[in-house]
Parts: C-alpha cells; structure tokens; sequence
C-alpha cells in the first residue's frame, strides 16, 4: 500500500506513525510545502522570542524519517487527479497513491476588510508566517492585534518581548467571550495588563488604513477611532486550507466533509486535522476541531481505518490548554462561557494570586460534573477525564480534589480554601469534606 | 560593573603589592554588586515567569563572540589554577586574612578556588532565585545547593582545618570522591581518631546506605540537584548556559558509553587497591600512587574543571555531570532500576514544543517522552524540575510514586512503538 499525505503538521504526521506501526511494510509519503520536516505549530512563538531555535521545534530528529522509512517530500501538492489516483506536485514527479490523506490544515481567516492587503498586516498560522513576522516587526513601535482569542495572546506575548506597544481588539465584552467564562477571563485581562498590552472590547477592525509604501500605518475601529499602527495582526480564526479539492468531487463545506472515520465523499481519500470537517459531531462538539490535540487523535484514527481497521473518531472529553503570558491554563469537558438552564457552576479564586478553578455541572439531581477550567493550578488530564467520563457528581469532585493536583511540589495546596468556599456557598448541602490529599499515582488511577 | 569587577581583579593579578589588597577587594565588590544588580534588573522587576527571551539570539548565551571569549576566561582560569598557580599569588594572598579566620592558615590556590566557586554559587543563586521566584520548588532548590555549598563545602572543611582536624567534605561521597574510600585515603583519616573513625564511616554509609535509600525514594535529584557542589554551581552559575547541552541521540551514546565506564573503572580500581593492601602491594607494587595521580589529572583535573566548568558557555554547564561523574552513574543506575522517582506526563495535553528539552541541563530529549504521553525515567535526570517549570502547559511533574506501572504511559495517547532511542 502507498499511503500519501498531503500535509506534515500534527495530524498528518499522527497517521503516518500509526500506519507504520499497523502496516510495517506500508509506503508512506508526506508532502508538504511548508517545512521539509515536520513541526511543533504551537511553538512557532519560541521561535520569534528567541526562546528556541528550528532545530528545537521539530519534534523529532531529522534521522527519525529515514530510519521509520516515512518518505518526506518538500514541495506543493498543485493538483489532485481522483480518478486517476495522483497527486501532482509543483516540482517533482508525480505520486500515485492507494490511500490519500489530505491533511492541509488551516490558514487565517480574512473577514474582507479593506486594506487587509496592505505590508505588515498578517495572521500567524504557518512557518511562513512566523519568519514574516520577524522581518515585518523589525520598526515597529506600535502594532494592533485583532482578535481575542489564543492566537491573539500569543502574538501579544512575542510583540511585547520586543518591547513593541500592544493594542487588541476584541469583539466581545470581555477577553475570548465565546468560550471563557467572565471569571477567567478577567484574570487573563489581569494579565494582558500587568504585561503592557492595551485591549479595546466591544471593539472591532473595519478598515485598514495604508501608507505611500503601501503599508498599515492606522486601523479605524468600529468605535470610529483610528489607531496608528506599523503592524496588523489577524487573529480572528483560521479556515480549513481546501485548494486541493477543486474540481476532485470531494464534498466542502467550510472544511473537507468527512464521516464518523474521517472518510471524504470519495473513496480512498481522508481528511484530518484543521482542515476536516464532520459531517455529524456529536453532541456539544464541533464540526471543525482546529487544535494540535484533535489533529494528532483524528491522524492516529484515520489510520487505522485506512489500515483496513475501520474506527470511529471518538474524541472522548474535550481537553485544551493554553499560556497566557505567564497565566496557564487548562480546561477539561465543557465549560461554557454562560451556564445553560440545567446547568450550574462553581467558581472559586485566590484572593490575592492569579489562581482559579470552575466546576461546571448539572444541576439536577446527579450533580455531574461537565467540564473543569483551571487557571494558574495544573490538574491531572486522567484524572479529569475519567470524573468526566463517570459523570462523578461535583461533591464527589470536590471531595477528591486532591487527588487531581498536579502542580509539583512545594505549591501551595488550595483545596482545602476551594472546599471551604464551596460548602460557605452551598450551606443547604451536605458538606463536603475533602476525602483525599494530593496523591500517588496509582491510588490517582483507580478513582 | 561585572566587567569593571574583573577587570580589577586582573589588575589584582599583576598588581604591585601595596595595590593587590585594594583593588582584589573592589573587584570582588564590584563583581558582586554588578551579578546581583544585573539579575535584579532583568529578573526581578517584572512578573514573575519563564521568560527565556532572546536566550538563542544573544551571543553571550548561544555560542557567540562573548561566550567563547567567556568560556576561554574560564578555561584559563583552570589552567593557571591547576599547573602555574605561582600566578595567582596575587589573589590567593589577599585572602590570607579570611583564610586565617576560617582556617587559622595562609590562603593558598585552592581556597582562592574555594572561595571563589562558593561566591559564585550564592551571587548566581541569588539570581536563580530571582529568576525562577515563582516556582516554589526551585526557590527551596536552590536555596538548598547554595547551603551545602556555603556550610558543607566551604565553611565546615575549614572550620575542620583550624582545629588540626582532616579536610573532610561531608557531602562528596565515593565514587565521585573516590580517595575517600581508596585504602590510602582511608588509613589516613583513620589517624584522626574518633573523627577520622566517623568520617570513614560517615563515606561508607553515604555510599553504600544512604545513596541507595535516598535515591529509591527521590531519585538522583536529592544530591545532584540539591546538595552536590558540581551541580550547585551548574544550577546557580551554569543556569544562563543550560539549554547549550547536546540533545542529539549521537551525544546520548556518547554519554552511556563514557559515564558508565569512568564508573567502572572506578570500582575496578577500589577492588585492585583493597585487595593490593592485603597483599602488602603484592599485586600493583607502587601503581597505586600513580593511578591516583593519573586519574587525578585526567578526571579530576581536565575532565571535572577545565572542559566541566571552563566550557560552560560552549557546551552547557552538565557537561562534567553527564559524562564523566562516577556518582552521577551510580546515582543513575539506581534512579532507573531502584527508585519511585519519575517524571509524570499530564495525559494527553504534550504540544511537542520543545521548551522542556531545550531546559534540559542533561542534554534529555524531554518531549520524546512527553509527546507520547509516556513518564520519563531516564537515569541522567538530576530531577532539576526545569522541565515542568518551563513547560507552558502544566504537563510535566517530578513525582515520587509507586514502583508498580512506573514506566505506564497515558491512556489518552496511543503511545506509538517507534524506539528513539537505542
């Protein structure tokens, strides 16, 4: 079997690893056009810091492909030929394939503001990207950044190591609205200001404004104010990368159709990653899942069925994280930006430090917890998961608290404050008692 | 002020006699002031966090004009200190007063070392404490390597000196201190009396007892990264260059291949010697003498000080640690094979991005575990916690746990079988 993909990100490079271990004598060819080797796509802001060099993003050695027999071909897949099963690329020969994966990821999403054309103004996506940035923010002394959202804080973070004055624009009422509760998200406000950065809510990008030299020199903002500017970054999104499918007969939409096993509407052809969108997401999960995580879950399951062993994409509970400047954060199952009606939530925060932890959970009967949010605590993913698994009622949660902390040692414990705030706010319930200190492994394991 | 510092104790260097006194201790003062200044203004004003900017862009920490010439400095430094320490009269013999308090003798070349090493050790743990204050655990860690070195390294062998007592450091152990327990070594602590019977026992039981009980609950980090001089200076002073060691998997087999044999031999010449002495020398006549000499120099000398410390700025400051320490070997056998020390995966939530390798004084490729979702217990782990302060996404954690599924790897990757290292 000649398995191609097109695309070495996370999920492209998951499948490739898989298919070798599923099918050792398997062909296996990655094409891409971005990096002869594959990368860390979240790391790309170390680069710029200065934190990390190429070589320290790649997460393997270079000798790793060769020795896993994964073909890497450097170049750009220009056509795709179905019929005849081939892959047309820019500068090499052509590539038959029995299998084709199409791994394509995302680029920025443009909402069609005038002058988004304009030199300095850009998103922060690809390798590409990245060494742009480098080169375009060279003179900057003020930059605006568009979007609040992860993409966002990141490029914040690598204009303000450089000293550069920071301006974001965010839609909503407060920081990342559509996914962050008003708590955490007045914590990471807290932050952004504590590093320099201006935000400007309820506010959004309607018109860039250019230079003779045909670069940004303002944005005019929908409060009708205009703010002088050098750099323009986009951070409003990303859009499945689909040049591939045209004229294939591969259902689109907003990103490549595909079913419960990652399948196209053409047979033999996978799509995951960014630029995969399900044709039917469970409930409470999205069609389109543009995250490192989700890539490398779709890239190990797609290989399996294209390995003859047909396996649905099930994501189990949905789990991020992020850093904004020195604040982390994680989340586990689902956690809403507002309670729905059967739902509740608990919130509790240190009065003085940037720490918080929310329960979300039903609010009938078996209390179950639905999602987790922790800032500034590090918690333990199996334990998290296998709560959210269990549906364990938050008392429960509660109780076992300890058992979830994974900050290293000599942190502060705050479960017993988080108990104690809990019960104060809950009088009418049965205390709860915190059962559990933070623990070993293996008692961890068996919750 | 760093420059001027010593710029005046090379002045010291070559000075007449009536300037040396004046003009060592400015330079000691000024080289103070201006460590303690400049970490202040670059770690202690803002918030609190890793913030690694810049580190492979400027030269000074990623091989460029200012580290070779910095690393030369250093290697100099060792030269000189090792075969022509006649030069440095000029700084030992300011130190005679210090000396004479400490140790009720004149200064001489290795107290000059002593000092100096101690003085970095607390100037640049100062500056890791600001640096890294956000972190509890290496804020306790670091201030742990500067009291071993400041109590156990520098005060109490001298305080041992001034009362005619053997200069006994309690805290290096066989086989990093080898002589300790070499026959020789042993008979002459042995002429001390009591004390010279504790510290024997103190060496035996250090070694043979508490190393391996220690590490079985810890790992190799209670020492290596807490009590040890070598990795307290790699901490405090080596933390600008930790990022330099080679994480490739060639310099691995380099390390697996050196370390372990320098253990070896170690423990092949502690046997030859003891069965020597009870043959009356029968078996390698005067070769004892000269092994100690030898190795001396090639181990002790060249390997621990001039490549160890002096090519800091070139090849990390582990350098010493990773391929040559015998204890670091000993401590790294048991750290893999007897110990509930590991490094925890946070399940699924590795990106691959590399900070945790980078941060690896040990040269570990950190993620390779990590992205698998797999615990990391590899026996060169000084336990050190860089990588999971520098991990921005929680995902890492040095944990004493159950020996029981110690190598089980997070469910929630499927761990793929492709071997990285072999």
């Amino acid at each position: 079997m000649h398995l191609v993909i097109i695309g070495n990100g996370i999920a492209g490079v998951s499948c490739a690893q898989a298919v070798r271990r599923l099918q050792p004598t398997a062909r296996i060819t990655l094409v891409s056009a971005e990096s002869a080797h594959h990368f860390s796509r979240p790391a790309l802001m170390y680069l710029y810091m200065g934190h990390l060099r190429w070589p320290d993003v790649k997460p393997f050695e270079d000798w790793y492909w060769t020795e896993n027999r994964l073909e890497l071909v450097h170049d750009r897949a220009t056509h795709l030929d179905a019929a005849a099963r081939t892959v047309h690329l820019a500068a090499g020969p052509s590539l038959t394939y029995d299998a084709l994966l199409l791994a394509t990821g995302a680029t920025t999403r443009y909402y069609d503001w005038p002058g988004q054309h304009l030199r300095g103004v850009q998103g922060l996506v690809s390798k590409a990207d990245v060494e742009l940035m480098a080169e375009t923010t060279l003179q900057v002394q003020e930059a605006v950044i568009v979007g609040g959202g992860l993409i966002g804080v990141e490029m914040a973070e690598m204009l303000r190591t450089r000293g550069h004055g920071v301006t974001m624009l965010v839609r909503d009422r407060h920081y990342w609205g559509s996914v962050l509760p008003p708590e955490e998200a007045a914590l990471v406000d807290a932050q952004l200001r504590r590093h320099g950065v201006r935000v400007h809510y309820e506010t959004e990008l309607t018109e860039v404004l250019g230079d003779d030299a045909g670069r940004v020199r303002a944005v005019r903002t929908s409060r009708g104010t205009e703010l002088p500017c050098q750099w323009l970054g986009i951070a409003t999104g990303v859009t499945p990368a689909l040049d591939l499918t045209a004229g294939t007969g591969i259902d689109t939409d907003r990103g490549i159709l595909v079913d419960d096993y990652l399948q196209t509407s053409v047979p033999g052809i996978f799509a995951a990653g960014d630029c995969a969108q399900r044709r039917s997401p469970g409930p409470g999960e999205a069609a389109i899942e543009p995250l490192w995580y989700t890539g490398r879950m779709q890239g190990e399951t797609v290989a399996h069925t294209i390995c003859g062993q047909p396996t649905a994409y099930r994501r189990g509970p949905w789990f991020n994280s992020a850093k904004f400047f020195d604040l982390e954060y994680q989340t586990y199952g689902q956690v809403p930006a507002r309670p729905g009606a059967d739902e509740a939530s608990f919130w509790w925060q240190h009065p003085t430090a940037a720490l918080g932890l929310r329960l979300h959970y039903r609010a009938d009967a078996s209390r179950a917890l639905l999602g987790v949010n922790a800032l500034g605590l590090r918690l333990r993913h199996d334990v998290c998961d296998q709560w959210l698994r269990r549906g364990v009622p938050v008392g429960e949660v509660l109780a076992q608290l300890g058992a979830a902390n994974f900050d290293p040692e000599f942190f502060a414990q705050h479960e017993p404050a988080i108990v104690a705030a809990y019960n104060a706010r809950h009088p009418d319930e049965p205390a709860v008692v915190l059962r559990r200190r933070k623990g070993l492994l293996s008692r961890l394991l068996s919750v | 002020m760093v420059a001027l510092g010593l710029l005046a104790l090379a002045v010291t260097a070559a000075a007449p006699a009536g300037l040396r006194e004046p003009a060592f201790w400015l330079g000691v003062a000024l080289l103070s002031a201006g460590a303690l200044g400049w970490s202040w203004y670059k770690f202690g004003r803002g918030p609190g966090g890793v913030h690694h900017n810049n580190l492979w862009a400027r030269g000074s920490t990623s091989r460029g004009a200012v580290a070779w010439a910095t690393g030369v400095a250093l290697t100099g430094f060792y030269v000189v200190l090792y075969w022509w320490p006649e030069y440095l009269e000029n700084l030992i013999r300011p130190l005679d007063g210090l000396s004479q308090a400490l140790r009720q003798r004149p200064a001489d070349q290795w107290f000059l070392y002593g000092t100096f090493y101690t003085l970095a050790v607390l100037l640049m743990g100062t500056r890791a404490l600001l640096k890294y204050r956000h972190s509890p655990y290496q804020r306790v860690r670091t201030a742990s390597v500067m009291f071993f070195q400041l109590g156990f390294a520098w005060l109490l062998p001298g305080v041992l000196l001034a009362l005619q007592q053997p200069e006994f450091y309690f805290t290096y152990f066989w086989p990093l201190k080898y002589d300790y327990l070499f026959p020789g070594g042993v008979q002459s602590l042995l002429q001390n009396g009591h004390l010279g019977a504790f510290m024997v026992g103190w060496g035996l039981i250090m070694s043979f007892v508490a190393t391996p009980v220690l590490t079985y609950f810890f790992g190799k980090r209670w020492y290596c990264s807490w009590v040890c001089g070598c990795g307290g200076l790699a901490e405090t002073a080596g933390d600008p260059y930790r990022h330099l060691s080679d994480k490739r998997r060639e310099a691995w087999r380099y390390e697996v291949s050196i370390v372990y044999t320098v253990l070896g031999f170690i423990v092949v010449t502690t046997a030859l010697l003891w069965l020597n002495t009870r043959l009356g020398g029968a078996l390698l006549g005067r070769l004892s003498d000269e092994f100690s000499r030898t190795y001396g120099f090639v181990v002790g000398a060249l390997f621990s000080g001039v490549v160890g410390v002096g090519f800091y700025p070139i090849l990390g400051s582990r350098v010493w640690c990773r391929y040559g320490c015998p204890m670091a070997a000993y401590l790294g056998l048991l750290q893999k094979h007897f110990s509930r020390f590991r490094i925890s995966t946070n399940g699924g939530q590795c990106i691959s991005c590399g900070n945790c390798s980078n941060v690896c004084e040990m040269g570990i490729d950190v993620k390779q575990y990590a992205q698998r979702g797999e615990p990391i217990i590899r026996a060169a782990c000084v336990g050190c916690g860089l990588c999971s302060t520098a991990c921005p996404r929680g995902v890492l954690n040095l944990e004493n746990g159950p020996r029981e599924g110690r190598y089980q790897p997070s469910q929630l990757i499927r761990a793929e079988s492709l071997r990285i290292l072999e």
